[in-house]
This record gives C-alpha cells, structure tokens and sequence, in this order.
C-alpha cells in the first residue's frame, strides 16, 4: 500500500501510476469505457461525446489559468478559432478532416499567442480584462467577416472520413473522441514531467522569482497562451465536426465562462480536476434538463423556467463550491482518496 | 458642412448622455475595487435589479415613480449588504481567480432570478416625460435623455463630494488605502465593505433606472455590467475620478465609433469598439490615466 511505498531512483518517483494497484483499477476503467457504447442509449453516448470535447478544451484553459497563473476569459473565443478554421478549410478548400484539425489547432494556438503578447506588460486582473476583451473582438470578427465565415447563418461541417468510413453517428464519434480524450489527458499530465512545465508553474508561482533563477518569462507565457489555444483549438474543431453546424451563437462569452466553471470547480492545477469539473458540469444541467422534461407532464410549459433555473443552479454550485471547498472536487477526491490509501493511519 | 458638424454634434451629445450613465456604474464598480479589490463582474445584474424592482413597484404596486425610486435605493442597499455578508466575507484572503469566478456566479444567479420572476420580454416605464423633443442650439435631443443627464450629473457630483468631505468618505479612501491602517485608526472595515457595497449598488441601481427609462428593460441591461470595463480601465481601477472620466470618454468615442465607422464595418461596431479601444490603452498605459501604479514586491 503507498504509505509503505519507498523509491530509490527518482525515475520511479516521477512514475504517474506508482503502484500495481492503481494500475490494475485503470485497466479495468479503461475496459468499462471501450465497452460502455454496447449497453447505454444515444442519448447517453452523446453527453459523454459531449464530455470528451470539453475535456480537451478543459484541460488547455487549466494549463493557462491553473498552471501558469494567467487568467483567461478569453478561452471560448480560441474554440471558436479552431471551430471557423476547420470548417473553412474543410468546406472551402476541401482539406480532409485529419489535415484541417491540426491546422486548425495551430492556427488557434498562433491567435492565442498574439492576444499572449500583452502578457509581458499586465498581470493579474488587467490581463483577465484584456482577454475578456479579446473574447468580444473576436466574436465581433466572426459575425462580421461574413465572406469568410457566414457570419449569423454559420456553416455546415461534414463529418469527417477516413478511408471511406464515415463517422457519423454518436457511437463511431465516442470511440474516436474518447481517443481524443486521452491523448489530450495524457499529454497534459505529461507536460508537468518536463521543464516546460516546470517553468509554468514557477511562472504562476513567483514570476519575478522565476525570471531570477533564468526562467525566460515572456517566452514561457507566450507559449502557454500557444499551447493552451491549440487544445482550444481541437477541441472546437471536433465539436464543429460533431455538431456538424456552427454558428457564432455558441462560442460566446456564455462558453468561456463555462470552461472557467469548470476548472474552478473540478480544482484549478491540477489535470484530473480538469477532468472532474468537465463531468459535473456537464452531467449537472443534463440531469436538470431530464427533470425539467418529466416535470412537463404534471407542471405544463416550464421550458423557460428550466433554462433560467439552469442559470440559477450554475451560479450557485460554483458559490457553494469557492466559498466551501475553493481547491474543488480535485481536493475532495484527493482527501477520500488518502483516508482510504492510510486507513486506519491518518497521515502517511 | 452644416450637416456633417450637425452630425457630429448630435453623437457627441447622445455620447454625453449615454457617458453620464456609464460613470455612474463606473464609479459603483471602482468603489468596490478600491475598497475590497474585488472586480464586480455583478454590476451589470445590480443594474438590472434596480430598474426591475422599480418598474413593479410602479407599475404592479401603482407608487409614485418618487416614492418607487427611493424605495428600489433601499431594496438595492439591503441587497448589497446580504450579498457581502454572506457571499463576499468568506472570499476575502481567496486568490484572484476565485473571486472573479464569485461575482461571475453571482451575476448568474442574480440574472437567473430576475428572469424567474419577471421573464424575458421587454418592458417599458410609464411615459413620465413628454415625446417632444427640445430644440438646443439647432440639436434635437429627447426630454427624458436631458433629465437623465442632470440627473446622472447630480449623482456623480453628490457622491464625488460625499468622499471627498464627509467623514464616511474619508473613511473609505483610508480602507482603500490600506486596510490595516485603517483598523488601527479605529475604523470598522467590515462595515467600509458593507457601505462600499451598498454604495455601489445604488449607483448601478439609479443607471438601471436611467437607462430603463430612455431604452425599455430587458436582459440585455446586464451587458452593461461588461460595458463598463473599458471605463474602468480608461481611468485607473482605482480612482474615482478617472471613472467619471471614463465613462464620459468611451461613451463619447463609442458613439463616434458607431456614428463614422458603422457604414465601413457594416454594423455593431458600438459594441465592439470599446474594448478595441481597452485593449489599446492597456497596451499604452495599463493603469489607466489616474490610476496608481503597482509596484511588485519580492
């Protein structure tokens, strides 16, 4: 058991899974996932889709904000970024799928990166408020620039092919975004093992500190804004493909607050929090929508009514949550995890 | 060439009026910074609460707009004072983030409370002023934009002097200052925040009312909560006066932006011209042009 777990190498102290027993627990999520299509409903399968392409977006915006220390209200204008770009590239130029998602997720990562750049004079709340701004210019361009993206009326996006087999329905999309999922999990949490990482966090930490010990601030912020822009990016690109519409209506400041809510809640820093915040997020308004819907039949039309308690319900679990438990359901994972990992110890 | 000065002038004194409502929020929003640094992303909700609880207590309870309007400035006070209690004491030592994320959430909460209770259409104040419009130096502008302007005037200047002279005023700024010296000179901060906060929904109340009387009352009130950044940031996050200032200015610049380059750009550029406008002058001067400027310290 880990509290009798001793490492004589530091190789096997950066191991992210030290005992068998975690292993062997992954093997067996790992199956229950691989599995989980062949026995739930459509309706199912589309909300965990939906949770694996917050996911990755969820996981850019805690690299930013959780690890680097640099607040971004901005996040959902990147989505809409990666969102427009693979659309164009795959309806007016008839790129494949798997050309116009990396393309678009640089293209996002370069956008970022330039809204990154007044990074290097503010901090703190005015670079919040530079990137709010830059949430609004942007959604100003898209609705705008009709040319290029159709402004109002949006775009219709194929779905995306490979070698003739079409992934078209929510089943075929779970396997490939559940893929997508876990590369973004895996290269997240393998991002704080190397310097780069490392240098993020230094960055949120102490910033003049860092810049001492020979950090180079200005290009490790940028790059965070880069990095965290290309998972926005992706994970635009494959709600467009998803979805197949986009309109400019979804990628508002409405999302960007909503990714925040989510890192917030699941506990900033930390990847699997990422993780955590995205399910409940996710699965809190599906729950409410499916009450909302059998309580038709007794109350009448409370359609309204649902959306606003929606809103109600939202802003008050994320109060609940930073006045009671600010670290989030990252922390209380974490405390029921080592009572059950030192039982009956209390410290390791 | 008359026309074009006419032109001119008629979006510069829309933007006067228009400006005298953004101070008006601006000022409630910098005296919540300056006080508690907490950046109210609920401004725009205190807005929109006053002009809705004013428009039912005339229209739903019949009460003369007078005695409405100074009943809806003691609802908002009671609901500044609950709301800091309760929500706002707890966050104080939090990280910045997390307090964003608070007011982001109780913007929501409050936005999902008025649409339970008064819904989603449009709503209109009873006609208290007249339609005609009065002619000003060869300008038309409505009755009811040339009472909000005094009146907003009024209240920036009534309040720019309660800091200024009175003893509760002096208070304040010595709690925005810094909050220790200010315990140690006897002053009770936790009634500053309380006042700070009530202060401020006041002001955003008397806006609300203000601009539910000239544009109708709706949702979208709320985005004047968001409008009032660039404001902010023109004038320095904390100072008072560069509030005022800021509001006058981007209200100005907006209309201007709106009036010569909507043709260019093909509509909506009011909305997004003031943050074109934020990002530019946090580029130039982060502070603001009266704000003080941090200094980090290892």
């Amino acid at each position: 058991m880990p509290c009798g777990l001793f490492h004589t190498v530091y190789k096997t102290d950066e191991h992210i899974f030290k005992t068998i027993w975690v292993k062997s627990w992954l093997v067996a999520f790992g199956f229950f996932l691989l599995l989980l299509p062949f026995f739930v409903s459509n309706y199912v399968l589309y909300v965990c889709n939906m949770i694996s392409i917050f996911i990755v977006g969820a996981i850019g915006l805690n690299i930013l904000t959780g690890f680097t220390g640099q607040i971004s209200i901005g996040h959902g204008a990147f989505v809409a970024v990666g969102a427009y770009t693979s659309a164009i590239l795959t309806t007016k130029l008839g790129f494949p799928f798997w050309i116009a998602l990396p393309i678009a997720g640089f293209f996002a990562a370069f956008i970022g990166m330039i809204f990154g750049i007044p990074s290097l004079r503010i901090k703190g709340l005015y670079l919040a408020i530079a990137t709010l701004a830059a949430q609004f210019i942007i959604d100003y361009a898209i609705v705008h620039w009709e040319r290029l993206t159709n402004g109002i009326t949006g775009i219709s996006v194929p779905s995306p092919t490979l070698f003739g087999f079409v992934f078209d329905n929510d089943k075929k999309f779970y396997y490939l975004l559940l893929g997508f999922a876990l590369v973004a999990v895996v290269s997240g949490r393998n991002l704080f093992r190397t310097r780069v990482g490392r240098a993020f966090i230094a960055i949120r930490d102490r910033d003049i500190s860092a810049e001492l010990i020979g950090v180079d601030i200005f290009k490790y912020k940028l790059l965070a804004f880069g990095i965290s822009s290309f998972y926005a990016g992706v994970a635009g690109s494959l709600w467009g493909h998803y979805t197949n519409v986009i309109t400019p209506e979804h990628f508002t400041i409405v999302l960007s607050i909503d990714y925040l809510a989510m890192i917030i809640v699941g506990g900033l820093g930390s990847i699997l929090g990422a993780v955590f915040g995205v399910v409940f997020m996710i699965i809190v308004p599906e729950l409410l929508t499916t009450v909302g819907i059998l309580l038709k039949s007794t109350f009448g039309e409370i359609t309204a009514l649902i959306s606003a308690i929606k809103g109600l319900v939202f802003g008050v679990t994320i109060i609940l949550f930073l006045v009671f438990e600010p670290d989030g359901l990252f922390e209380i994972w974490r405390r029921v995890r080592d009572y059950w990992k030192l039982w009956p110890f209390s410290y390791r | 060439m008359a026309e074009n000065i006419s032109f001119l002038a008629q979006l510069l004194l829309t933007g006067f009026v228009l400006g005298s409502v953004y101070s008006l929020v601006a000022l409630g929003f910098v005296l919540i910074y300056k006080s508690t640094s907490i950046l109210n992303f609920a401004q725009g909700e205190l807005l929109m609460f006053g002009a809705y609880v004013c428009l039912a207590l005339v229209v739903g309870f019949r009460i003369p707009f007078i005695w409405a309007f100074l009943l809806t400035l003691a609802f908002s006070f009671i609901l500044a004072v609950l709301l800091e209690r309760a929500i706002l004491r707890p966050m104080i030592g939090e990280p910045i983030i997390s307090i964003i994320m608070v007011t982001i959430a109780l913007s929501a909460v409050l936005r999902s409370l008025i649409q339970i209770v008064w819904g989603t259409e449009t709503k209109v104040f009873p006609r208290i002023f007249s339609e005609e419009p009065i002619r000003f130096l060869g300008l038309f502008i409505a009755e009811v934009h040339l009472y909000s302007l005094l009146f907003a005037l009024i209240c920036v200047v009534l309040f720019a002097l309660f800091f200024k002279f009175s003893s509760a005023g002096l208070a304040m700024r010595v709690t925005a200052f810094d909050q220790q010296i200010a315990q140690t000179l006897g002053i009770n901060i936790k009634k500053i925040f309380a006042l700070s906060w009530a202060i401020s929904a006041i002001v955003s109340s008397i806006g609300g009312i203000i601009l539910g009387n000239i544009n109708g009352i709706n949702n979208a009130l709320a985005a004047m909560g968001l409008k009032v950044f660039p404001c902010v940031i023109l004038g320095g996050l904390d100072s008072i006066l560069g509030a005022i200032i800021g509001g006058f200015s981007i209200g100005i610049l907006e209309n201007l932006a709106g009036g010569y380059l909507d043709p260019v750009f093909g509509g909506g550029v009011k909305d997004v011209a003031p943050f074109v406008f934020l990002v530019i002058i946090l580029m130039i001067k982060p502070y603001g042009l009266f704000g003080k400027i941090r200094i980090e310290r290892l």
